[in-house]
């Protein structure tokens, strides 16, 4: 067989393809993406494509073939959830949804943005807002309540601390913080791995 | 107004709306108990939390923090409200979900048994869209409409959660071309003006603002360019994070893409239930539509007197 034929056609197996990530996608339910014609009005519809490199069809097509590559690309994390590749899709695939189970695998993974994991844990964990008023950072707020005859702080988890303790005992119960936890571990760990791979190719 | 009135709800305010737009706080009071409507405290609500963020990096936290917010709603005994696309999005889908999915009700029941609570989901949560238009109806609404605007060039925008995804949302599935927003806005004598990719989105959801600000301000660009095409005098929403997105946004969008935007944009961005209450005749002071501070970098970013000015020309 030539060589091309054998690269370009035969093959089934994608670069990257790991059997324990095609399991998650499978267990996470995004087997449905196996009824995808490949029409690409995901795609098409895609407010965010319109503008960046996120190609829905393609970010499922990886997906579906098990690629853990798209677990590390910033695409899965520019869709705006708008839900029109969801509506529009004539195989009824949640499109939308299926992205939201490759983030929770990605997070899992450790593939988490620091942004999104400042957001995750110093924000939402530790205040219950995902956009909080407390902390002497935030008094402008406060006051700009006032200004509006409000209270200074709504009548939220930012007043009741033991409401925000069963939020957290919720989350630890859930595994939130566990997953949070590990994200950074792993996050940490590629860095070093890489820091370590620079160092060397330096050495040399 | 001789109709009985009996809407009682809990209001859910979520984060965007007290933290940093408290004049959308101040005007959704005001404006539903002017309309008769009660709207009961949900004490230690939390984020809801957001549909694509937070539901993005764990589903079951998502599940049992959203349920744990509808709980307190139960426990008033009425349907919740909120004025949040987004938190009515996880409002609205994680009831719609466990209403249809045995095994994780019961897993979302068993964490919260732990903190002595129990969700039966038997309200449905609602969005203060929902509330104006379906319950009270665009004619009991239109009962209290004591000024007219002459001439003011509205772009509406719906955002996305409100409407989609459309199976599990009120409007008859509906969701290319909804009319109930215009028909709200339309109640002011506004009119609202058509203009290009209407129903696109802001940009912010989703998690994409805090991932990449330029990329949720390019979405927010493009909207502004067609608005300002069409003509829009203002920007009405009915979002707290599209209406941050827009505003906040703007300034963004003037700074990022200055090169290409030619004049920078200042269109003012109100919320639809500050446009309905001054219609209303209500003092624009309870609509939040009043400074009565010398704080330094708080919203509105884009300044609205242009709007005050109108509506000092028109309804006064």
């Amino acid at each position: 067989m030539s060589e091309n034929i054998e690269k370009y056609i035969t093959r089934k197996v994608y670069k990257g393809t790991s059997s324990k990530i095609a399991q998650k996608f499978v267990d996470a339910g995004l087997e449905k993406l196996r009824s995808c014609i490949n029409c690409g009005t995901c795609t098409a519809s895609c407010p965010s494509g319109w503008r960046t490199a996120l190609r829905t069809r393609s970010v499922l097509r990886r997906a579906l073939t098990g690629d853990e590559s798209v677990l590390s690309d910033i695409d899965i994390w520019l869709c705006s959830t708008c839900y029109y590749c969801y509506e529009r899709c004539p195989r009824d695939i949640p499109v939308t949804d299926m992205i939201i189970k490759l983030r929770n695998i990605a997070v899992e993974e450790g593939y988490i943005l620091d942004n999104h994991f400042t957001l995750a844990k110093d924000i939402f964990y530790e205040t219950g807002h995902g956009v909080p008023a407390n902390g002497e950072n935030n008094k402008k707020w406060r006051d700009l309540r006032e200004s509006y005859g409000l209270p200074a702080l709504p009548p939220t988890v930012h007043s009741y601390p033991e409401a925000l303790k069963e939020c957290q005992f919720l989350m630890n119960e859930v595994g939130f913080k566990a997953l949070l936890d590990n994200a950074r571990k792993l996050k940490d760990e590629r860095k070093l791995a890489e820091e370590k791979k620079e160092n060397e190719k330096e050495g040399k | 107004m001789s109709e009985e009135k009996n809407w009682r709800y809990a209001f859910f305010l979520g984060c965007v709306i007290p933290n940093r737009y408290p004049m959308i706080e101040r005007s959704i009071r005001d404006v539903f108990e002017e309309l008769g409507a009660e709207l009961l405290d949900m004490p230690g609500a939390s984020c809801c939390p957001a549909p694509g963020v937070f539901r993005g990096f764990h589903i079951p936290t998502w599940f049992v923090i959203a349920a744990r917010n509808i709980v307190i709603a139960e426990e008033l005994g009425v349907s919740l409200v909120t004025g949040c696309n987004g938190c009515y999005g996880t409002l609205r889908d994680a009831w719609w979900d466990l209403e249809h999915d045995r095994e994780e009700k019961k897993k979302v029941n068993k964490l919260l048994a732990k903190v002595g609570k129990e969700y039966t989901g038997k309200f449905e949560p609602k969005h203060i869209m929902q509330a104006l238009y379906l319950d009270m109806g665009k004619e009991y609404v239109r009962g209290f409409i004591k000024h007219k605007f002459k001439d003011l060039k509205v772009a509406v925008h719906y955002g996305c959660h409100i409407v989609k995804p459309s199976e599990k949302r009120p409007w008859d599935g509906e969701y290319e071309n909804p009319t109930f927003l215009d028909e709200i806005v339309e109640l002011t004598g506004a009119t609202s003006i058509d203009y290009k990719e209407k129903f696109m989105c802001c940009g912010a959801g989703g998690a994409v603002r805090t991932a990449v600000k330029e990329v949720a301000a390019d979405f927010t660009r493009e909207k502004l360019v067609n608005m300002r095409e069409a003509g829009a005098d203002i920007i009405i929403n009915c979002c707290p994070f599209c209406h941050l997105q827009l505003d906040l946004g703007q300034v963004e969008v003037n700074n990022f893409y200055k090169d290409i935007i030619g004049e920078p944009f200042h269109i003012p961005v109100i919320y639809i239930t500050q446009l309905l209450g001054v219609a209303m005749g209500m003092d624009p002071s309870r609509l939040g539509l009043v400074k009565n501070h010398d704080l330094k970098g708080v919203s509105p970013f884009i300044p609205i007197q242009p709007f005050l000015d109108i509506v000092k020309e028109q309804l006064i």
